[in-house]
Formats: structure tokens, C-alpha cells, sequence
């Protein structure tokens, strides 16, 4: 069962992604900061914690779930050391996806060359 | 001499086209117009010419167009007496490295993608008026130089809108001559007027032109007394499918059916099957075009008299961002059959 | 000329060709699915040894690891022309949108192209995202202070 609904609502949050690019006029750019932003409010008010619950990586994988990731990490944070945990919480909980995207990112650009698209 | 009616300059001797020719990459050599093409590459990263990066890709492509065409006229680079040419990359790099290496007194000139028929135009000015005796007008567009400097990167994964355009990796070089001589006439030039009419969309180019090409196509009608029924073809730059069926419309509206118009951005790519989404696009695309298949036709004598406008939109990144809407303008250019005048 | 801004809008939108949101959706749904379900196998893979939060991020490595490769491999645009919203999305997307532009601006050099453009599309997310986990830690903060 774990599969399925990770794979249901993983596509439901990209559908939903979808139908904002076919319908409105914002950019992909704009659309993924929404996400992560919605994602923070959303694991704020207690809506998304039930969703990863239920659907695993169908709710984290998508960019939502790197918001609830910052916000959960702020949350833990500020619960062990108070108000300086603002500062630490969001990017020590979300450190192991950027830091492997910048290196993956640097290891690419070593061996990787920009491609006509035919 | 040249006598100016409103915006329209006409050559009562007219400058002529001598010779032309046309480049291009792999998409444009599948297309339909690749018989018509004097270089076609497979890999327009021209690695076997140790080529760095796009930018310089792009160089060698107008580089190629304008060998071919010095050879077709059967003169060395030397006695060309000066070079117009654009493109789209900042500061019109693109041409600024092709003039390098060619060594040819040289104008740089910037009309989007109505480059083309803005260098031909300035060309036969000047061919007409005495002041050049042999004179190369000519642009590129580079894919993949264009989608990084204006998109994204070109590993990036985005879907393309269907109003979107692509732009074409091509080149087009024309060298014109003072009146007289053998070659392709050009009749008369129409410097258009900007236009703007509130198109914020820069996946919708077409749109954001067609009023420009309207507008220049109205002044020219006005000024000469013409009507679209004294032309074989009334070619536009690049409007795509959008742009096209909007001017199709306008002029309907204005009282100026056009049923011969053809748009080089739908004539350069099959639409349909080489997944371009409304067309191409980019002053190479009509460059290409003018030279790939208007112009040996005309030569053929299987046009008479034809317009060649091409339209560019005149935002920048920047201006973009700013919020502000895309302006657009279109340069006409009246060709005649060889021969014919 | 008989035409004004406010018309031409509509002439614009009628003539303009809308996109095919079912097809696009269907796209966006497989496509994004099949990622999370594989997002889905990895995590239950590294939850055999590790807590849930380390086999969530080691999912997003693998996964982030997977979208380079492709990247690279020149096939993760190619899916995306058709998959739209389906790679975007995903944490696959955010690993393109760095990998990408790391690739393409190489010919700038390491430091002013590469290093300088890396976040040139995922910065806004970075910096939004961790700009709204600050304002509701100290919400959160101050709801404990008055609770």
C-alpha cells in the first residue's frame, strides 16, 4: 500500500503543478518557490506531517516536502536551543539534498558538456 | 536615385542581389528547405574546427553563409567594400568575431530577428545611393547560443509552450551590388515604425510582431498604391503559426486580405512533425529562408515580384523582467525576378 | 491601424493554441508518481538499516545522484519536454535545475560561470524556502514563549 499512495499523491502534487503551468502564466521558477514556501506553511499549520505519514516519499520527494523538511528542522531547533534555532534549524534539516546537489552539480560540469537539443 | 513615398524608399535604378547563400544546422537539414541550403552541418557545435562554446559556434555558422556566398559571386573578401550584420547575442557578438576574421570594413546593426531585411534594406540604400559598390548584408542565430543567453540552460528540462518558437540555427548572406549588373532587383525599401500593442508573453513572439509586420504592410500598400494581388508571395520574418494566422486576421480587418502570404517560419521547419511548436524563429530564420528559397526562385523567374518582410521583437532579458511589454518592428524589403526590370 | 491593446488580448488568446492540459496531466502524473515510487523503494531499502530521517535524505541523494546522471547524459530534458510539471517537481527537478546551468556555463569558467550561475535557477527556492522556515520558527518560538 505504500507504494501505491506513494506513487498516487506524488502524482496528484505534480498534476497539481501541472495545471498551474497550463493555466497560468507562472514560470517553472516561480511555481517551485511556491511550492517549497506552501510546503513550510503547510507542515506549520499540521497539514503535512499525515501526508508523509501516509504517503512516504509520495509526499516528500516532491518540493513540498523540502518545505515541510525546513520546517520541521526549524521546529526541532528552536525546540533543543530557542530562538538562535531560527537561524540553524531550516538548512541543517535540508543540508544533505543541497550539498549533494552542489556536488553532484560541480562533478557533472567536470565531465558534462552542454548538448544542441535535436 | 531614390525617391522616397512616406515611409517607402523606391530605387528607380535598383541595387541587386548578386548572390546569396544559406547555413545551417541539423534541425534546418531535415527540414524542408535543406536542397536549398550551401552548408548544412550535422553537429552545429563544429567540433572538428576545435569550436569552445556556442557563441563561437554561431560565428563560424556566419562565417560559412558569407564564404559561400563571396564564392558564389566569384569575388574575394577584398573587394567587398563593407559588411552589415546582427544577430542576437549581446552586443552582437556573433557577427563582431565573424567580422574578425573576414577583415571586411563592417557595420554592426541590431533588429532581432528582423536583422535581415533591416541589413538588406540599409544595403541597397546604400548600393542605390553610390556610396558602396559591393556590399554584404547578412545575420545568424545560433539555437543553442540564443537559449542560453534569453532561457536556460539547454540541459535544463522545461516543457515548451505551444506558442513558443524556435529559434533557428542558421545563417543568411546576400552581397548586393550597385544598379545595373546581373542579380535579383531590389525594388523598394520600408523602414518600419515600432509597435506596441501590450504583449507581455515572450512565449508568444508572434503575436507580439504581428502588429509591426500589419503596420509596415499597410504604410507600404498606402505609399506605392499596391495591393497584395500584385505580388506571386508576401513573405514574413518569422510570426510562426500564431503571428500568421493574427496577421491573416488583421489584415482581413483592414481591408487587405492577404491570401498569398507565406511566413518563413513555418516555410524553414515542417511544423507539424519536427517538434518546433509554432514555428522557427531568429534572424536566421529569415536569412535563411530569403536565401535557401526566395531568392533562387526569383532568380528561376518563378516569382515576378515578391515582399520580404522580416519582424523582430525588441525586448531584452532585462526589459522583459522589468515588466514591460515586447515592442516589435518590422523592415520590408520588394524584390523583383531577375531580369524582370 | 483598427486594433488596440485590449483587443488584440482577446485576438491573442483566440488565436493562441491552448495547451493539452489532459495530455500534459496524464504526463505529469505518471511521470512524477513513477519518481516518488521510486523515491518510495529507496527509502524503504535504506529504512532495513538507518532511522526514517537519514533514509529520507539518503533518498534524496540517490534520487538527486540519478537526476545528475541524466542530466548529464543529456535525458533528463528530453523527458521533461514531455513530462513538464512530473520532473519539475520532484526533488529530481531541483537537482536538474542545479546540475544544468553547472554544465552550461562551464564555458565561463569555474568560478564566474560555474560557481557563480549554480543557484541561478534554485536559489529563489533556497532562499524563499529558508526565509519562510525562519518566520514560522519564530512564530513558533514566540507561541511558546506565550503557551
Amino acid at each position: 500500500m505504500n507504494y501505491l499512495w506513494a506513487f498516487v499523491i506524488g502524482g496528484a502534487i505534480c498534476v497539481v503543478g501541472q495545471l498551474l503551468i497550463d493555466y497560468t502564466s507562472l514560470t517553472p521558477a516561480r511555481i517551485l518557490t511556491g511550492y517549497v514556501v506552501s510546503g513550510v506553511i503547510l507542515s506549520a499549520v499540521g497539514l503535512y506531517k499525515p501526508l508523509v505519514d501516509l504517503a512516504g516519499a509520495g509526499a516528500s520527494v516532491p518540493l513540498l516536502g523540502f518545505g515541510h523538511l525546513l520546517a520541521q528542522g526549524v521546529k526541532q531547533a528552536v525546540d533543543q536551543c530557542g530562538l538562535p534555532g531560527i537561524f540553524t534549524g531550516g538548512l541543517t534539516a535540508a543540508a544533505g539534498g543541497i550539498a549533494a546537489s552542489i556536488l553532484f552539480g560541480l562533478l557533472a560540469a567536470l565531465i558534462g558538456k552542454s548538448r544542441d537539443q535535436n | 536615385m531614390a525617391i522616397r513615398r512616406k515611409d517607402t524608399v523606391l530605387f528607380e535604378k535598383p541595387p541587386v542581389i548578386a548572390a546569396w547563400a544559406a547555413a545551417g544546422g541539423k534541425k534546418e537539414g531535415e527540414g524542408p528547405l535543406a536542397s536549398g541550403f550551401d552548408f548544412l552541418t550535422r553537429d552545429a557545435a563544429f567540433p572538428e574546427e576545435a569550436c569552445a562554446n556556442w557563441e563561437q559556434a554561431e560565428s563560424l555558422l556566419q562565417q560559412k553563409a558569407a564564404e559561400a556566398c563571396l564564392r558564389k559571386a566569384g569575388i574575394s573578401r577584398k573587394e567587398v567594400d563593407l559588411a552589415l550584420a546582427g544577430d542576437l547575442q549581446a552586443q552582437c557578438t556573433a557577427s563582431n568575431y565573424t567580422m574578425r576574421a573576414l577583415e571586411i570594413p563592417f557595420a554592426g546593426i541590431y533588429g532581432a530577428c528582423s536583422t535581415m531585411a533591416e541589413t538588406l534594406a540599409l544595403a541597397a540604400s546604400l548600393a542605390a545611393g553610390g556610396a558602396v559598390q559591393q556590399v554584404l548584408a547578412m545575420t545568424s542565430s545560433h539555437f543553442c547560443a540564443a537559449e542560453r543567453q534569453f532561457r536556460t540552460p539547454l540541459d535544463y528540462g522545461a516543457k515548451r509552450t505551444p506558442t513558443a518558437q524556435w529559434t533557428a540555427t542558421a545563417a543568411g548572406a546576400c552581397l548586393l551590388r550597385a544598379p545595373g549588373q546581373a542579380g535579383v532587383p531590389v525594388l523598394s525599401v520600408t523602414f518600419g515604425r515600432v509597435q506596441d500593442y501590450e504583449v507581455h508573453d515572450i512565449n508568444n513572439m508572434g503575436a507580439a510582431m504581428m502588429p509591426a509586420a500589419a503596420s509596415t504592410l499597410l504604410r507600404y500598400f498606402a505609399a506605392t498604391g499596391t495591393a497584395p494581388a500584385d505580388f506571386d508571395v508576401i513573405f514574413t520574418g518569422d510570426l510562426g503559426e500564431v503571428g500568421s494566422a493574427l496577421l491573416r486576421q488583421q489584415m482581413e480587418q483592414e481591408g487587405v486580405p492577404l491570401p498569398n502570404h507565406q511566413d518563413c517560419g513555418c516555410l524553414l521547419y515542417d511544423v507539424s512533425t519536427q517538434n518546433v511548436q509554432a514555428g522557427g524563429s531568429g534572424p536566421g530564420c529569415s536569412a535563411a529562408v530569403l536565401c535557401a528559397h526566395i531568392l533562387p526562385r526569383l532568380q528561376a523567374g518563378e516569382y515576378r515580384r515578391v515582399l520580404f518582410m522580416a519582424t523582430g521583437a525588441l525586448m531584452s532579458q532585462t526589459t522583459f523582467l522589468q515588466g514591460e511589454s515586447i515592442p516589435g518592428i518590422a523592415h520590408c524589403v520588394e524584390l523583383a525576378g531577375e531580369g524582370t526590370v | 491601424m483598427k486594433l488596440n491593446p485590449k483587443d488584440y488580448a482577446h485576438m491573442v488568446s483566440r488565436a493562441s493554441p491552448p495547451s493539452p492540459v489532459a495530455k500534459d496531466c496524464l504526463w505529469a502524473f505518471f511521470v512524477g508518481g513513477g519518481i516518488c515510487l521510486l523515491g518510495e523503494i529507496l527509502r524503504q531499502f535504506f529504512l532495513i538499516w538507518y532511522d526514517t530521517s537519514l533514509a529520507g535524505t539518503l533518498t534524496s541523494i540517490a534520487l538527486i545522484f540519478m537526476s545528475a546522471v541524466c542530466t548529464v547524459a543529456g535525458w533528463y530534458q528530453k523527458l521533461a519536454a514531455k513530462a513538464g510539471a512530473g520532473t519539475l517537481v520532484p526533488i529530481t527537478g531541483f537537482a536538474n535545475s542545479v546540475v544544468s546551468p553547472a554544465i552550461e556555463f562551464k564555458a565561463e569558467g569555474w568560478v564566474s560561470g560555474v560557481g557563480a550561475r549554480i543557484f541561478g535557477i534554485a536559489g529563489p527556492v533556497i532562499a524563499y524556502g529558508t526565509a519562510a522556515s525562519a518566520v514560522w520558527g519564530l512564530l513558533y518560538w514566540l507561541l511558546g514563549k506565550v503557551g
